[in-house]
């Protein structure tokens, strides 16, 4: 029997050896997507439990935090907004339940400390739980206070960008959402038409109207297709792919050059301007401004929009090689959608002498201890534009603002370079028969720009002069007077 | 014989620093301090196991020295993992397993006491095996009997619950044993080839079938698939060391797997644990909870855990368990998530040993029955483990059986003693005739 004894043991060392490389598969090989498995919530719980870093405004003004509930093994955090709805875009939240969005979703490792593994094992060592870095966004309470002041409840969007940097000094979405809500009415706010947690900033695509013409213009002028003082005959109305199109009032400006007309909207030379060079060139110019990709802020990309041109039947993005209507695309119309954050960037890039900042709300990460672990580095997310260019255009842009279509952005002791635009809104019932989407997009000083701003408001039957104008200005005076 | 005593004393050393290390890292998990009760309480369990070692010194000088030392390290395992959960829970398990580890021992001398001569158990098989199949069948007993999950597997007599199963485990090793000591002759010699395949004759059949409608019946009425597969694995295990004969056991495995296609299709309670285990994720906040937060908590773990007293048991701020019975079944599962794969192969290791020490013991008897009885007792021991290991793993249905002396229970203490009572029972005898030179 001895021999059938030792094969029995020789079959339960091979019973307990399958045990091991199953415990192995669990442990080792399939840890990873057990991890990321939907249903697991043990990260999240795991998450709870760290003390998440806050967010702090550029003053210091607490925008998120984490409370503590309970204690011992049962002591959890939960995410607490003081500033409520002030920011909720572009902060958003973070909810065991409901995971995390917007900036807390993108900044989330550094919030729970995930970064600095070394120092946590020591922590752990010294059996002090680990705890998340502050954020130190560049929002300025003041200029967000503002933009929310002067929309007054209008549905719309306002963003405010260094030049120079990229920091995000203000973005404003209305309606807001208070993330302090979101556990208790999260379905009611999703299901909210308003839909007051689509952050308009970012994800909100409108016809940019005659805010576009900056874009048609650089090109133009940087390309070589035209100089500075070369002139185009625009009369009223024109012929463009077989339909007409007109000025307003079928206003005969005659021959005209760019400052001209941009101080003047001229539809009729922006047609003709944006046939002269033609699709791809403009197409090309989209790109380094920043169309056709998301905005490279620190945002999940799910929570951003492209600014393009779409094939909405589709939901394609069109390239140079579709056939696109180039003159309607050169004024701001054809099929043309983009993002207040787009708009600003384009703003922002005149500004800096044609060099596009990488646009980032961040900008310090502290330890618990209170030590800088990081710092924003401005990054040139490309060069758009000559500075020869940048000047034409800023020398434009102040005559729009000193005698043309912006003069309501105009501030007292400080020149202004702006360019309003008003496009008709894609469908008119859903914003309750109102026909405009009115923009204003633009920077001060001239001469020396501190801010960029764009601003839109949905749904209005004001123009981009009136209406946008006047907040882009409250905004960029709050910044400025700081 | 007294070498292998201070060996067993010896191995005793590490059993009792690794359960005063086990409660000194409780304590200093949750009061940030060392006190002295966890020196105490790693001395206290010091002289019990010391008790426990002068008695088989004086009553069992030959018996193995290794199997009592690796019970004590099992069982103190099972303790550090329980006190670390009652300082979580704030409940007292480990006071409780505590007591029953004292009661076991005390069960342990009086086995030893009164079946030296263990020989006699051979004249009671049948008593023994209708006790055995009565405490199967109590579960489903009215005002007695309780269902846990869907599966008959305890009784409740007042404040004290049972399960019998534990018991009734060591009894059809029993006489599973000496039948099998008196009939193994027969069974080969009476066998016949049909169709290539040997079978056993027809006569001696009988038995045999009795006890594959013994583990049917269990599937069917006690819908305990962990318990009718440990019986039947070990059932098989005897018939071939005693008969030599494979195809008696691939016979006994298409019976048993014919049988429980039948039963997986017809009893809804198998269909639904079978099904859960081939996804778990159909039902993830229902019927598939224990099994996906058990791979869940060993993801967790990884190769060397989250560390003593980390893993989470229950949804912080809530009560609602995070780990469903983690005490009892899933206790495998906790010392994965916070030991890893090196400390829940360390546990597999362990059993492996207990397995090696118990077949050393059948190995060096010299009669069928303590032959078989050893082999018997060993298999059931080591398959209990790998059942439930296994069904915490995945790689069978998780089922309702304790680990052997580490999960939370009396019952699984109290019978998991006397079945090491026995195996030094037959351990000694078998050395001293080999010492004696019989």
């Amino acid at each position: 029997m001895n021999a059938r004894i030792v094969k029995l043991f020789a079959f339960i060392g091979v019973s307990f050896a399958v045990l091991v490389g199953f415990t192995s598969y669990w442990t080792v090989f399939d840890a990873n997507n057990l991890k990321n498995e939907r249903v697991n919530k043990r990260p999240l719980f795991e998450a709870q439990q760290i003390k998440r870093g806050r967010i702090l405004a550029d003053d210091g003004t607490v925008i998120a935090r984490s409370v503590a509930k309970g204690s011992g093994p049962s002591l959890r955090y939960v995410r607490d907004y003081p500033e409520g709805d002030s920011y909720g875009h572009p902060i958003g939240y973070s909810f065991v339940e409901y995971g995390n969005s917007e900036f807390e979703a993108y900044h989330n490792s550094e919030l729970i400390g995930d970064e600095n593994e070394f120092s946590s094992i020591i922590d752990e060592l010294r059996g002090k739980k680990p705890e998340g870095n502050d954020l130190i966004t560049s929002i300025d309470p003041t200029a967000q206070q503002t933009a929310f002041d002067l929309l007054g409840g209008q549905p719309g969007a306002v963003v405010a960008i260094e030049p120079d940097t990229g920091a995000v000094k203000a973005m404003v979405s209305v309606p807001p959402f208070n993330p302090n809500d979101v556990p208790t009415d999260f379905s009611a706010l999703s299901a909210d038409p308003s839909r007051p947690m689509f952050n308009r900033s970012t994800q909100g695509q409108y016809p940019p109207g005659s805010t576009f013409k900056l874009v048609t213009a650089a090109a133009a002028l940087d390309s070589g297709a035209i100089t500075p003082d070369e002139t185009i005959n625009s009369p009223g109305s024109i012929d463009v792919q077989g339909h007409p199109l007109a000025n307003d009032f079928d206003q005969d400006f005659g021959d005209i050059n760019v400052t001209t007309a941009l101080t003047n909207s001229v539809n009729t030379y922006f047609a003709q301007l944006g046939e002269k060079i033609g699709t791809g060139t403009l197409e090309d110019y989209m790109t380094k401004f920043g169309f056709n990709s998301k905005p490279q802020l620190d945002l999940p990309d799910g929570q951003m929009s492209t600014s393009g041109v779409f094939d909405l039947e589709n939901d394609k993005l069109l390239t140079g090689d579709d056939p696109i209507d180039v003159g309607r695309l050169a004024i701001g119309q054809e099929r043309l959608l983009a993002t207040p954050v787009q708009m600003a960037e384009v703003a922002a890039t005149i500004a800096n002498g044609g060099k596009l900042m990488r646009p980032q709300i961040w900008d310090k990460v502290k330890d618990p201890d209170g030590r800088t672990v990081k710092t924003m580095d401005p990054e040139v997310q490309s060069d758009v534009i000559s500075e020869e260019t940048a000047n034409e255009l800023t020398d434009a842009m102040q005559d729009v603002v000193n005698e043309g279509t912006g003069t309501a952005a105009a501030l007292s002791g400080v020149d202004v370079a702006g360019k309003t635009g008003t496009a008709e809104v894609p469908d008119k019932d859903e914003c309750g028969g109102l026909p405009n989407q009115a923009w204003f997009v633009g920077f001060a000083p001239a001469d020396d720009p501190q801010i960029a701003v764009a601003a839109t408001v949905e749904c209005t039957d004001g123009q981009g002069g009136t209406v946008a104008a006047p907040i882009a200005a409250g905004v960029m005076q709050t910044l400025l007077g700081e | 014989m007294s070498a292998s005593r201070n060996r067993e004393l010896l191995a005793l050393v590490p059993v009792a620093l690794l359960l005063t290390a086990g409660f000194a890292a409780v304590f200093a998990q949750n009061d940030n301090q060392l006190t002295n009760l966890s020196l105490s309480y790693g001395l206290y369990f010091l002289a019990i196991c010391l008790a426990t070692h002068i008695y088989i010194r004086i009553r069992l000088p030959n018996a193995d020295p290794y199997l009592f030392p690796l019970m004590a390290l099992l069982t103190a395992f099972g303790l550090v993992m329980l006190y670390r959960l009652d300082a979580e829970m704030g409940s007292e398990l480990a006071r409780d397993q505590a007591n029953w580890f004292v009661i076991g021992l005390i069960l342990f001398a009086v086995v030893i006491q009164f079946f030296k001569d263990y020989s006699v158990l051979e004249r009671y098989r049948y008593t023994i095996a209708l006790i055995s199949l009565g405490l199967l069948m109590a579960p489903r007993l009215p005002v007695i009997g309780s269902q846990v999950n869907g599966a008959y597997l305890g009784i409740s007599l007042g404040p004290i619950s049972f399960q019998p199963a534990e018991l009734a485990k060591i009894g059809i090793v029993i006489f599973l044993a000496s039948y099998l000591r008196e009939h193994r002759e027969l069974l080969v010699v009476g066998a016949r080839r049909f169709l290539g395949i040997t079978f056993p004759p027809l006569k001696h059949l009988g038995p045999l079938l009795v006890v594959w409608g013994a583990a049917m019946f269990m599937l069917i009425f006690i819908r305990d698939l962990g318990s009718s597969l440990m019986f039947f694995a070990a059932f098989l295990a005897l018939i071939y060391v005693a008969t030599g004969r494979l195809s008696f056991v691939v016979i006994g495995m298409a019976m048993f797997l014919a049988g429980a296609w039948v039963i997986y299709h017809t009893v809804p309670h198998v269909t639904d644990r079978v099904d859960i285990w081939l996804d778990p994720y159909q039902d993830p906040s229902g019927a598939g909870y224990q099994i996906l937060q058990s791979m869940f908590a060993m993801a967790d773990g990884g190769l060397f855990g989250e560390g003593f007293a980390q893993a989470m048991v229950v949804i912080p701020g809530t009560d609602a368990p995070l780990l469903p019975a983690a005490q009892t079944d899933l206790i495998y599962t906790l010392i994965t998530s916070e030991l890893g794969l090196f400390g829940a192969c360390a546990i597999i290791a362990t059993y492996l040993l207990v397995a090696a020490r118990g077949f050393k013991v059948a190995l060096l008897a010299n009669d069928g029955f303590s032959k078989l009885l050893a082999t018997g007792l060993t298999t059931v021991f080591a398959f209990q483990a790998f059942v439930i290991i296994g069904g915490v793993t995945r790689v069978i249905p998780l089922t309702g059986v304790t680990l052997p002396l580490v999960s939370y229970g009396g019952s699984s203490i109290l019978a998991n003693f006397i079945l090491l009572a026995l195996l030094l029972l037959i351990s000694d005898r078998a050395r001293r005739e080999a010492r004696e030179g019989i």
